[in-house]
Protein backbone atom coordinates (compact mmCIF):
# COMPACT_ATOMS: atom_id res chain seq x y z
CA UNK A 1 0.00 0.00 0.00
CA UNK A 2 3.21 2.19 -0.17
CA UNK A 3 2.16 4.98 -3.28
CA UNK A 4 3.57 7.78 -3.49
CA UNK A 5 0.67 10.21 -3.80
CA UNK A 6 -2.03 9.83 -0.78
CA UNK A 7 -4.55 11.80 -3.38
CA UNK A 8 -3.97 12.19 -6.87
CA UNK A 9 -6.86 14.36 -8.34
CA UNK A 10 -6.35 15.21 -12.56
CA UNK A 11 -8.07 17.48 -14.25
CA UNK A 12 -11.05 17.88 -11.91
CA UNK A 13 -14.38 19.64 -13.00
CA UNK A 14 -17.49 19.90 -12.22
CA UNK A 15 -20.58 21.70 -13.97
CA UNK A 16 -23.78 22.57 -12.08
CA UNK A 17 -25.85 23.05 -15.63
CA UNK A 18 -24.38 26.49 -16.83
CA UNK A 19 -22.31 26.85 -13.74
CA UNK A 20 -18.88 25.66 -13.63
CA UNK A 21 -18.22 25.34 -9.90
CA UNK A 22 -14.89 24.28 -10.62
CA UNK A 23 -12.67 23.61 -13.82
CA UNK A 24 -9.33 21.47 -14.42
CA UNK A 25 -8.26 21.36 -11.13
CA UNK A 26 -5.58 19.00 -10.45
CA UNK A 27 -3.71 18.14 -7.12
CA UNK A 28 -1.59 15.74 -5.23
CA UNK A 29 -0.66 15.17 -1.56
CA UNK A 30 1.88 13.43 -0.13
CA UNK A 31 1.93 11.43 3.18
CA UNK A 32 2.99 13.96 5.62
CA UNK A 33 2.20 16.99 4.12
CA UNK A 34 -0.55 19.63 4.83
CA UNK A 35 -2.48 21.29 2.21
CA UNK A 36 -4.18 24.44 2.09
CA UNK A 37 -6.78 25.48 -0.67
CA UNK A 38 -7.49 29.20 0.03
CA UNK A 39 -9.75 31.13 -1.75
CA UNK A 40 -12.47 33.68 -1.30
CA UNK A 41 -16.37 32.57 -0.35
CA UNK A 42 -17.71 30.60 -3.33
CA UNK A 43 -14.55 29.85 -4.95
CA UNK A 44 -15.12 26.26 -5.34
CA UNK A 45 -13.28 24.79 -2.71
CA UNK A 46 -15.99 22.92 -1.29
CA UNK A 47 -16.88 21.79 -4.72
CA UNK A 48 -13.85 20.33 -4.86
CA UNK A 49 -13.34 18.72 -1.26
CA UNK A 50 -16.46 17.36 -2.39
CA UNK A 51 -15.28 15.86 -5.16
CA UNK A 52 -12.32 14.23 -3.75
CA UNK A 53 -13.92 12.74 -0.80
CA UNK A 54 -16.51 11.21 -3.13
CA UNK A 55 -19.82 13.21 -1.95
CA UNK A 56 -20.44 14.58 -5.64
CA UNK A 57 -19.15 12.73 -8.79
CA UNK A 58 -16.80 15.17 -10.94
CA UNK A 59 -18.15 15.75 -14.27
CA UNK A 60 -14.26 15.26 -15.83
CA UNK A 61 -11.33 14.09 -14.19
CA UNK A 62 -10.15 11.19 -12.08
CA UNK A 63 -9.24 11.05 -8.34
CA UNK A 64 -7.28 8.20 -6.89
CA UNK A 65 -7.02 7.82 -3.08
CA UNK A 66 -4.06 5.27 -1.80
CA UNK A 67 -3.81 4.40 -5.56
CA UNK A 68 -7.49 3.29 -5.23
CA UNK A 69 -9.78 5.16 -8.20
CA UNK A 70 -12.62 6.82 -6.51
CA UNK A 71 -14.53 5.84 -9.51
CA UNK A 72 -13.78 2.47 -9.61
CA UNK A 73 -13.76 1.29 -6.30
CA UNK A 74 -15.67 3.80 -4.18
CA UNK A 75 -16.01 1.49 -1.28
CA UNK A 76 -12.03 0.56 -1.07
CA UNK A 77 -11.01 4.10 -2.05
CA UNK A 78 -13.03 5.73 1.18
CA UNK A 79 -11.92 3.54 3.56
CA UNK A 80 -8.50 5.86 3.37
CA UNK A 81 -10.69 8.95 3.34
CA UNK A 82 -11.75 10.89 6.93
CA UNK A 83 -14.10 13.74 5.54
CA UNK A 84 -15.25 17.14 7.23
CA UNK A 85 -18.04 18.98 5.23
CA UNK A 86 -18.91 22.65 5.76
CA UNK A 87 -21.51 21.45 8.35
CA UNK A 88 -20.36 18.87 10.43
CA UNK A 89 -22.61 15.94 9.83
CA UNK A 90 -23.37 15.00 13.44
CA UNK A 91 -26.97 13.49 14.95
CA UNK A 92 -27.80 16.06 16.97
CA UNK A 93 -30.61 13.59 18.98
CA UNK A 94 -27.43 11.20 19.42
CA UNK A 95 -25.00 11.30 22.88
CA UNK A 96 -20.77 12.06 21.38
CA UNK A 97 -20.25 7.83 22.54
CA UNK A 98 -23.17 7.10 20.65
CA UNK A 99 -22.55 9.16 17.66
CA UNK A 100 -18.69 8.28 17.47
CA UNK A 101 -18.73 5.04 18.15
CA UNK A 102 -21.16 4.64 15.22
CA UNK A 103 -19.28 6.30 12.95
CA UNK A 104 -16.31 3.88 13.51
CA UNK A 105 -18.46 0.74 12.89
CA UNK A 106 -19.03 2.57 9.66
CA UNK A 107 -15.98 2.76 8.41
CA UNK A 108 -15.86 -1.24 9.39
CA UNK A 109 -13.65 -0.31 12.84
CA UNK A 110 -13.68 -4.45 14.62
CA UNK A 111 -15.81 -4.33 18.05
CA UNK A 112 -12.16 -4.84 19.62
CA UNK A 113 -10.36 -1.95 18.12
CA UNK A 114 -13.71 0.58 18.21
CA UNK A 115 -13.34 1.59 22.09
CA UNK A 116 -9.53 2.47 21.83
CA UNK A 117 -9.99 4.33 18.70
CA UNK A 118 -12.85 6.08 20.54
CA UNK A 119 -10.90 7.16 23.22
CA UNK A 120 -8.55 8.45 21.00
CA UNK A 121 -9.93 10.38 18.95
CA UNK A 122 -11.98 12.21 21.82
CA UNK A 123 -8.93 12.92 23.34
CA UNK A 124 -7.03 14.27 20.54
CA UNK A 125 -10.56 16.42 19.86
CA UNK A 126 -11.05 17.55 23.48
CA UNK A 127 -13.93 15.76 23.90
CA UNK A 128 -13.81 13.51 26.75
CA UNK A 129 -15.76 15.53 29.30
CA UNK A 130 -18.72 15.83 27.00
CA UNK A 131 -18.94 11.71 25.86
CA UNK A 132 -22.52 11.45 27.57
CA UNK A 133 -24.11 14.78 26.42
CA UNK A 134 -26.67 14.58 23.72
CA UNK A 135 -24.92 16.66 20.48
CA UNK A 136 -27.92 18.79 19.93
CA UNK A 137 -27.21 20.19 23.26
CA UNK A 138 -23.31 21.01 22.50
CA UNK A 139 -22.22 24.42 21.31
CA UNK A 140 -21.19 25.20 18.02
CA UNK A 141 -17.90 24.69 18.65
CA UNK A 142 -18.15 21.36 20.32
CA UNK A 143 -20.10 20.03 17.48
CA UNK A 144 -17.41 21.57 14.74
CA UNK A 145 -15.29 19.15 17.40
CA UNK A 146 -17.44 16.04 17.26
CA UNK A 147 -17.47 16.52 13.24
CA UNK A 148 -13.72 16.48 13.34
CA UNK A 149 -13.37 13.81 15.77
CA UNK A 150 -15.56 11.79 13.16
CA UNK A 151 -12.93 12.57 10.56
CA UNK A 152 -10.14 10.95 12.03
CA UNK A 153 -11.75 7.96 14.16
CA UNK A 154 -10.48 5.65 11.54
CA UNK A 155 -6.66 6.92 11.32
CA UNK A 156 -7.30 7.28 7.72
CA UNK A 157 -4.73 8.25 5.07
CA UNK A 158 -5.98 11.11 4.55
CA UNK A 159 -8.10 13.50 6.60
CA UNK A 160 -10.24 16.40 4.02
CA UNK A 161 -11.20 19.28 6.15
CA UNK A 162 -13.37 21.82 4.82
CA UNK A 163 -13.15 25.18 6.80
CA UNK A 164 -12.58 22.66 10.49
CA UNK A 165 -11.93 26.09 12.33
CA UNK A 166 -15.11 27.77 11.47
CA UNK A 167 -17.16 28.55 14.69
CA UNK A 168 -14.73 28.09 17.67
CA UNK A 169 -13.24 30.47 19.60
CA UNK A 170 -9.80 31.55 19.26
CA UNK A 171 -8.24 28.92 22.42
CA UNK A 172 -9.94 26.22 20.05
CA UNK A 173 -8.23 27.41 16.89
CA UNK A 174 -4.89 26.92 18.38
CA UNK A 175 -6.15 23.45 19.68
CA UNK A 176 -7.03 22.38 16.40
CA UNK A 177 -4.21 24.11 14.59
CA UNK A 178 -2.38 21.97 16.90
CA UNK A 179 -4.48 18.93 16.24
CA UNK A 180 -3.88 19.27 12.42
CA UNK A 181 -0.34 19.72 12.93
CA UNK A 182 -0.13 16.42 14.85
CA UNK A 183 -2.62 14.65 12.20
CA UNK A 184 -0.22 15.88 9.40
CA UNK A 185 2.65 13.37 10.62
CA UNK A 186 1.37 10.38 10.40
CA UNK A 187 -1.57 11.37 7.66
CA UNK A 188 -2.29 13.55 4.50
CA UNK A 189 -4.25 15.94 5.14
CA UNK A 190 -5.88 18.69 3.11
CA UNK A 191 -7.96 22.32 4.29
CA UNK A 192 -10.08 24.33 3.11
CA UNK A 193 -10.43 27.98 4.57
CA UNK A 194 -10.78 31.54 3.01
CA UNK A 195 -8.81 32.90 6.18
CA UNK A 196 -5.30 33.33 5.26
CA UNK A 197 -4.02 33.30 8.87
CA UNK A 198 -5.17 29.55 9.66
CA UNK A 199 -3.53 27.95 6.13
CA UNK A 200 -0.31 30.15 6.93
CA UNK A 201 -0.09 28.50 10.36
CA UNK A 202 -0.46 25.05 9.58
CA UNK A 203 0.26 24.14 6.08
CA UNK A 204 3.40 23.67 4.04
CA UNK A 205 1.94 24.11 0.33
CA UNK A 206 -0.97 26.05 -0.36
CA UNK A 207 -3.58 26.31 -3.45
CA UNK A 208 -5.15 29.05 -3.98
CA UNK A 209 -8.64 28.77 -5.88
CA UNK A 210 -10.22 31.55 -7.30
CA UNK A 211 -13.68 31.50 -9.71
CA UNK A 212 -13.24 27.45 -10.11
CA UNK A 213 -9.99 27.30 -11.02
CA UNK A 214 -6.41 26.84 -9.48
CA UNK A 215 -4.35 29.81 -9.92
CA UNK A 216 -1.80 29.53 -7.50
CA UNK A 217 0.28 26.57 -5.91
CA UNK A 218 3.52 26.82 -4.38
CA UNK A 219 5.10 25.57 -1.35
CA UNK A 220 3.85 27.83 1.43
CA UNK A 221 7.82 29.14 2.31
CA UNK A 222 8.07 30.10 -1.02
CA UNK A 223 5.23 33.38 -0.75
CA UNK A 224 7.62 35.78 0.95
CA UNK A 225 11.52 34.69 0.56
CA UNK A 226 11.61 35.65 -3.25
CA UNK A 227 13.51 39.03 -3.78
CA UNK A 228 12.26 42.09 -3.39
CA UNK A 229 11.87 45.38 -6.21
CA UNK A 230 10.71 47.74 -3.80
CA UNK A 231 11.53 49.17 -0.38
CA UNK A 232 9.82 51.25 1.62
CA UNK A 233 11.30 54.04 3.88
CA UNK A 234 9.83 56.28 6.28
CA UNK A 235 11.10 59.90 7.50
CA UNK A 236 10.57 62.14 10.00
CA UNK A 237 12.13 65.17 7.73
CA UNK A 238 11.37 64.62 3.94
CA UNK A 239 14.69 63.83 2.42
CA UNK A 240 16.32 65.29 -0.86
CA UNK A 241 15.59 62.76 -3.66
CA UNK A 242 18.36 63.27 -5.69
CA UNK A 243 20.53 62.83 -2.90
CA UNK A 244 18.83 59.33 -2.51
CA UNK A 245 19.17 58.82 -6.58
CA UNK A 246 22.56 58.97 -6.39
CA UNK A 247 22.66 56.09 -4.40
CA UNK A 248 23.67 52.59 -5.59
CA UNK A 249 20.77 50.57 -6.55
CA UNK A 250 18.06 53.00 -6.18
CA UNK A 251 15.69 53.32 -9.06
CA UNK A 252 12.57 55.59 -9.00
CA UNK A 253 11.04 57.06 -5.80
CA UNK A 254 7.83 57.38 -4.96
CA UNK A 255 5.94 59.74 -2.29
CA UNK A 256 3.30 58.30 -0.17
CA UNK A 257 0.69 58.72 2.37
CA UNK A 258 2.72 60.56 5.51
CA UNK A 259 6.33 60.81 4.55
CA UNK A 260 6.83 57.55 3.48
CA UNK A 261 8.43 56.68 0.26
CA UNK A 262 8.51 53.98 -1.90
CA UNK A 263 11.89 52.84 -3.94
CA UNK A 264 12.38 50.92 -6.62
CA UNK A 265 15.24 49.51 -6.97
CA UNK A 266 17.59 48.96 -10.36
CA UNK A 267 17.64 45.07 -10.47
CA UNK A 268 16.50 42.50 -7.96
CA UNK A 269 19.60 41.52 -6.39
CA UNK A 270 20.54 45.06 -5.34
CA UNK A 271 20.14 45.77 -1.28
CA UNK A 272 20.32 49.74 -1.15
CA UNK A 273 19.05 49.57 2.26
CA UNK A 274 22.14 50.05 4.23
CA UNK A 275 23.53 52.82 2.32
CA UNK A 276 20.06 54.70 2.78
CA UNK A 277 20.56 54.04 6.30
CA UNK A 278 23.90 56.35 6.33
CA UNK A 279 22.73 58.66 4.22
CA UNK A 280 19.45 59.62 6.62
CA UNK A 281 22.20 59.79 9.40
CA UNK A 282 24.48 61.80 7.61
CA UNK A 283 21.55 64.20 6.54
CA UNK A 284 19.93 64.22 9.26
CA UNK A 285 16.18 62.82 8.27
CA UNK A 286 15.50 61.32 10.76
CA UNK A 287 14.60 57.92 9.49
CA UNK A 288 12.12 56.00 11.26
CA UNK A 289 11.14 53.16 9.13
CA UNK A 290 13.04 50.79 6.12
CA UNK A 291 12.20 47.67 4.65
CA UNK A 292 12.10 45.61 2.09
CA UNK A 293 8.02 45.22 0.38
CA UNK A 294 7.93 41.16 0.03
CA UNK A 295 4.82 39.40 -1.55
CA UNK A 296 3.54 38.05 1.21
CA UNK A 297 0.62 35.04 0.54
CA UNK A 298 -1.51 37.73 1.62
CA UNK A 299 -0.58 40.12 -1.23
CA UNK A 300 -0.82 37.36 -3.78
CA UNK A 301 -4.14 36.36 -2.49
CA UNK A 302 -5.47 39.77 -2.81
CA UNK A 303 -4.25 40.39 -6.04
CA UNK A 304 -5.44 36.89 -7.82
CA UNK A 305 -8.76 37.45 -6.50
CA UNK A 306 -9.32 41.30 -7.02
CA UNK A 307 -7.69 40.85 -10.70
CA UNK A 308 -10.60 39.30 -11.93
CA UNK A 309 -12.97 41.20 -10.20
CA UNK A 310 -11.67 43.91 -12.13
CA UNK A 311 -12.54 41.95 -15.29
CA UNK A 312 -15.91 41.37 -13.66
CA UNK A 313 -16.65 44.69 -13.45
CA UNK A 314 -15.87 45.30 -16.62
CA UNK A 315 -18.45 42.82 -18.17
CA UNK A 316 -20.62 44.26 -16.12
CA UNK B 1 -24.57 -7.25 4.95
CA UNK B 2 -23.69 -6.70 8.71
CA UNK B 3 -23.28 -2.93 8.03
CA UNK B 4 -26.91 -2.94 7.13
CA UNK B 5 -27.84 -3.79 10.12
CA UNK B 6 -25.49 -1.38 11.92
CA UNK B 7 -27.21 1.28 9.88
CA UNK B 8 -30.75 -0.19 10.76
CA UNK B 9 -29.99 -0.06 14.40
CA UNK B 10 -28.95 3.31 14.58
CA UNK B 11 -31.25 4.36 12.45
CA UNK B 12 -34.24 2.81 15.07
CA UNK B 13 -32.81 4.48 17.81
CA UNK B 14 -32.49 7.79 15.94
CA UNK B 15 -36.60 7.05 15.50
CA UNK B 16 -36.87 6.48 18.97
CA UNK B 17 -35.00 8.77 21.05
CA UNK B 18 -36.68 11.41 18.97
CA UNK B 19 -39.80 12.80 20.79
CA UNK B 20 -42.29 12.36 16.79
CA UNK B 21 -42.54 9.05 17.11
CA UNK B 22 -43.47 8.66 20.67
CA UNK B 23 -46.10 11.56 19.76
CA UNK B 24 -47.44 10.00 16.71
CA UNK B 25 -47.25 6.25 18.56
CA UNK B 26 -49.36 8.13 21.48
CA UNK B 27 -51.47 10.01 18.75
CA UNK B 28 -52.15 6.98 16.99
CA UNK B 29 -53.60 4.53 19.75
CA UNK B 30 -55.51 7.38 21.27
CA UNK B 31 -57.72 7.54 18.08
CA UNK B 32 -57.35 3.53 17.39
CA UNK B 33 -58.32 3.08 21.32
CA UNK B 34 -62.01 5.48 20.40
CA UNK B 35 -61.94 3.54 17.43
CA UNK B 36 -62.07 -0.37 19.15
CA UNK B 37 -63.74 0.86 21.75
CA UNK B 38 -66.92 2.17 19.54
CA UNK B 39 -66.71 -0.73 17.62
CA UNK B 40 -66.91 -3.09 20.82
CA UNK B 41 -69.85 -0.86 22.21
CA UNK B 42 -71.45 -1.26 18.34
CA UNK B 43 -71.09 -4.63 18.93
CA UNK B 44 -72.29 -5.47 22.44
CA UNK B 45 -75.62 -3.30 21.40
CA UNK B 46 -76.24 -5.40 18.38
CA UNK B 47 -75.24 -9.05 19.33
CA UNK B 48 -74.97 -11.60 16.29
CA UNK B 49 -75.67 -15.17 17.04
CA UNK B 50 -73.77 -17.81 16.82
CA UNK B 51 -74.70 -18.44 12.98
CA UNK B 52 -73.98 -15.23 11.85
CA UNK B 53 -71.07 -14.84 9.33
CA UNK B 54 -69.50 -11.73 10.73
CA UNK B 55 -67.81 -12.85 14.01
CA UNK B 56 -66.00 -10.69 16.75
CA UNK B 57 -62.48 -11.28 15.08
CA UNK B 58 -63.86 -9.68 11.76
CA UNK B 59 -66.01 -7.29 13.34
CA UNK B 60 -63.44 -5.93 15.49
CA UNK B 61 -60.24 -6.78 14.55
CA UNK B 62 -61.33 -6.34 10.64
CA UNK B 63 -63.00 -2.65 11.46
CA UNK B 64 -60.32 -1.47 13.68
CA UNK B 65 -57.60 -2.90 10.83
CA UNK B 66 -59.42 -1.16 7.61
CA UNK B 67 -59.71 2.16 9.70
CA UNK B 68 -56.30 1.86 11.00
CA UNK B 69 -54.80 1.89 7.14
CA UNK B 70 -56.20 5.30 6.82
CA UNK B 71 -54.80 6.90 10.47
CA UNK B 72 -51.36 5.28 8.84
CA UNK B 73 -51.81 6.57 5.28
CA UNK B 74 -51.47 10.07 7.44
CA UNK B 75 -48.61 9.28 9.46
CA UNK B 76 -46.33 7.29 7.17
CA UNK B 77 -45.22 10.83 5.55
CA UNK B 78 -44.38 12.35 8.67
CA UNK B 79 -41.77 9.51 9.58
CA UNK B 80 -40.34 9.18 6.37
CA UNK B 81 -39.71 12.83 5.59
CA UNK B 82 -36.81 12.83 8.18
CA UNK B 83 -34.84 10.03 6.54
CA UNK B 84 -33.20 11.72 3.84
CA UNK B 85 -34.51 15.50 3.32
CA UNK B 86 -34.55 16.63 6.74
CA UNK B 87 -30.75 14.99 7.09
CA UNK B 88 -30.20 16.67 3.57
CA UNK B 89 -31.32 19.71 5.59
CA UNK B 90 -28.97 19.61 8.51
CA UNK B 91 -26.14 17.75 6.30
CA UNK B 92 -25.43 15.32 7.92
CA UNK B 93 -26.54 12.79 5.26
CA UNK B 94 -22.94 13.57 4.13
CA UNK B 95 -22.15 10.91 7.31
CA UNK B 96 -23.43 7.93 4.86
CA UNK B 97 -22.60 9.44 1.61
CA UNK B 98 -18.64 9.36 2.68
CA UNK B 99 -18.34 6.53 4.60
CA UNK B 100 -17.45 3.69 2.89
CA UNK B 101 -21.00 1.78 2.00
CA UNK B 102 -23.12 1.51 -0.96
CA UNK B 103 -26.29 3.10 -1.70
CA UNK B 104 -28.33 0.22 -1.44
CA UNK B 105 -26.64 -0.26 1.97
CA UNK B 106 -28.21 3.18 2.79
CA UNK B 107 -31.41 2.60 1.65
CA UNK B 108 -31.58 -0.62 3.00
CA UNK B 109 -30.30 0.37 6.46
CA UNK B 110 -32.75 2.96 6.67
CA UNK B 111 -36.02 1.20 5.44
CA UNK B 112 -34.77 -1.19 8.26
CA UNK B 113 -34.46 1.35 10.25
CA UNK B 114 -38.02 2.49 9.48
CA UNK B 115 -38.98 -1.21 10.09
CA UNK B 116 -38.49 -0.74 13.60
CA UNK B 117 -41.34 2.20 14.09
CA UNK B 118 -43.91 -0.51 11.77
CA UNK B 119 -43.24 -3.40 14.23
CA UNK B 120 -44.29 -1.11 17.45
CA UNK B 121 -47.33 0.04 15.77
CA UNK B 122 -48.31 -3.27 14.75
CA UNK B 123 -47.55 -4.84 18.64
CA UNK B 124 -49.72 -1.61 19.92
CA UNK B 125 -52.35 -2.96 17.02
CA UNK B 126 -52.46 -6.65 18.10
CA UNK B 127 -52.66 -5.83 21.64
CA UNK B 128 -56.09 -3.98 21.46
CA UNK B 129 -58.19 -7.26 19.94
CA UNK B 130 -55.89 -9.56 21.56
CA UNK B 131 -57.33 -8.43 24.87
CA UNK B 132 -60.62 -9.69 23.77
CA UNK B 133 -59.25 -13.10 24.32
CA UNK B 134 -59.97 -12.71 27.78
CA UNK B 135 -63.91 -13.06 27.42
CA UNK B 136 -64.15 -14.62 23.81
CA UNK B 137 -63.23 -16.85 21.01
CA UNK B 138 -60.71 -15.04 18.39
CA UNK B 139 -59.99 -16.43 15.34
CA UNK B 140 -56.02 -15.82 15.99
CA UNK B 141 -55.26 -16.38 12.22
CA UNK B 142 -57.78 -13.80 10.79
CA UNK B 143 -55.80 -11.35 13.53
CA UNK B 144 -52.56 -12.54 12.03
CA UNK B 145 -53.61 -12.34 8.22
CA UNK B 146 -54.77 -8.71 9.08
CA UNK B 147 -52.14 -7.69 11.23
CA UNK B 148 -49.35 -9.15 8.21
CA UNK B 149 -51.38 -7.15 5.78
CA UNK B 150 -50.97 -3.86 7.93
CA UNK B 151 -47.50 -4.36 8.34
CA UNK B 152 -46.93 -5.24 4.00
CA UNK B 153 -49.05 -1.98 3.48
CA UNK B 154 -46.50 -0.02 5.63
CA UNK B 155 -43.61 -1.31 4.35
CA UNK B 156 -44.97 -0.09 1.24
CA UNK B 157 -46.35 3.43 2.37
CA UNK B 158 -43.08 3.39 3.77
CA UNK B 159 -41.03 2.71 0.86
CA UNK B 160 -43.03 5.17 -0.80
CA UNK B 161 -42.09 7.82 1.46
CA UNK B 162 -38.65 7.35 1.54
CA UNK B 163 -38.14 7.42 -1.96
CA UNK B 164 -40.06 10.75 -1.89
CA UNK B 165 -38.12 12.06 0.75
CA UNK B 166 -34.78 11.11 -1.68
CA UNK B 167 -36.17 13.55 -4.03
CA UNK B 168 -36.15 16.54 -2.21
CA UNK B 169 -34.23 18.93 0.60
CA UNK B 170 -37.36 19.92 2.45
CA UNK B 171 -38.80 17.55 5.00
CA UNK B 172 -41.96 19.59 4.65
CA UNK B 173 -42.01 19.15 0.92
CA UNK B 174 -41.36 15.46 1.50
CA UNK B 175 -44.23 14.76 3.66
CA UNK B 176 -47.09 16.69 1.55
CA UNK B 177 -45.73 15.08 -1.22
CA UNK B 178 -45.47 11.39 0.14
CA UNK B 179 -49.02 12.07 1.62
CA UNK B 180 -49.86 13.39 -2.04
CA UNK B 181 -48.91 10.02 -3.29
CA UNK B 182 -50.30 8.02 -1.06
CA UNK B 183 -53.68 9.37 -1.37
CA UNK B 184 -53.49 8.98 -4.79
CA UNK B 185 -52.63 5.33 -4.82
CA UNK B 186 -55.52 5.28 -1.98
CA UNK B 187 -57.96 6.85 -4.13
CA UNK B 188 -57.55 4.22 -7.20
CA UNK B 189 -59.63 1.98 -5.24
CA UNK B 190 -62.56 4.48 -5.61
CA UNK B 191 -62.12 4.62 -9.16
CA UNK B 192 -61.61 1.11 -9.47
CA UNK B 193 -65.45 0.38 -9.49
CA UNK B 194 -65.49 2.02 -13.15
CA UNK B 195 -66.44 -0.92 -15.44
CA UNK B 196 -63.74 -2.23 -18.01
CA UNK B 197 -60.06 -2.74 -17.96
CA UNK B 198 -59.48 0.88 -16.59
CA UNK B 199 -61.10 -0.13 -13.59
CA UNK B 200 -59.42 -3.67 -13.46
CA UNK B 201 -55.98 -1.81 -13.65
CA UNK B 202 -56.49 0.55 -11.11
CA UNK B 203 -58.29 -1.82 -8.90
CA UNK B 204 -55.22 -3.66 -9.57
CA UNK B 205 -52.83 -0.74 -8.60
CA UNK B 206 -54.44 0.19 -5.71
CA UNK B 207 -52.30 0.01 -2.45
CA UNK B 208 -55.68 -0.73 0.03
CA UNK B 209 -57.25 -3.39 -2.40
CA UNK B 210 -54.63 -5.82 -2.15
CA UNK B 211 -54.88 -5.55 1.81
CA UNK B 212 -58.66 -6.52 1.50
CA UNK B 213 -58.63 -9.58 1.40
CA UNK B 214 -55.75 -9.92 4.20
CA UNK B 215 -58.02 -8.42 6.45
CA UNK B 216 -61.05 -10.80 5.59
CA UNK B 217 -58.32 -13.86 6.36
CA UNK B 218 -57.44 -14.65 2.63
CA UNK B 219 -53.62 -14.98 2.26
CA UNK B 220 -53.22 -14.90 -1.47
CA UNK B 221 -49.98 -14.75 -2.29
CA UNK B 222 -50.53 -12.17 -5.41
CA UNK B 223 -51.55 -9.62 -2.36
CA UNK B 224 -47.66 -10.61 -0.59
CA UNK B 225 -45.83 -10.41 -3.75
CA UNK B 226 -47.92 -6.71 -4.91
CA UNK B 227 -46.73 -5.65 -1.71
CA UNK B 228 -43.20 -6.94 -2.19
CA UNK B 229 -42.82 -5.46 -5.27
CA UNK B 230 -44.07 -2.27 -4.54
CA UNK B 231 -41.41 -1.64 -1.83
CA UNK B 232 -38.80 -2.96 -3.41
CA UNK B 233 -39.39 -0.85 -6.56
CA UNK B 234 -39.67 2.25 -4.90
CA UNK B 235 -36.46 1.20 -2.92
CA UNK B 236 -34.85 0.91 -6.16
CA UNK B 237 -35.88 4.05 -6.92
CA UNK B 238 -34.62 6.22 -4.13
CA UNK B 239 -31.06 4.20 -4.97
CA UNK B 240 -31.58 5.24 -8.22
CA UNK B 241 -32.27 8.70 -7.37
CA UNK B 242 -29.03 8.95 -4.58
CA UNK B 243 -26.95 8.02 -7.60
CA UNK B 244 -27.99 10.73 -10.02
CA UNK B 245 -28.10 13.38 -7.04
CA UNK B 246 -23.96 12.36 -6.90
CA UNK B 247 -23.59 12.84 -10.42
Amino acid sequence: MAHEFLIEARGLSRRYGSHTAASDISLSLRKGEILGLLGPNGAGKSTTMKMLAGVLAPSAGTVMINGVSLADDPKRAKQSLGYLPELPPVYPELTVDEYLRYCASLHGLRRSERAAALQRAKQSCGLSEVSRRLIGNLSKGYQQRVGIAQAIIHRPAVVILDEPTVGLDPIQILEIRRLIKALGQEHGVILSSHILPEIQAVCARVMIIHRGRLVYAEPLATAGSEGFKTIIAGFLRMPAFDVLLSLPGVGEIETLAGSQIRITVNNAGDDPRAAIAEAAAAHGWGLIELHAERRTLEEIFVELSTGDAHTLEEAA
Amino acid sequence: MPIVLTIARTEARRIFVSPLAWTVLAVLQSILGVVFLLLILDYAQNPRGPESSVGLSDYIGGGLYSFATLVLLLVMPLLTMRLFAEERQNGNLTLLLASPVSLIEIVLGKFLGLFSFIAATILLLAAMPLMLLVGSNLDLGRIAAGLLGLSLMMMALGAAGLYVSSLTREPTIAAVASFGLLLMLWLMQVLSSQPGWIGKLLGYLAIVGHFENLRRGIFSSVDIVYYLLFTVLFLWLAVLQLDSERN
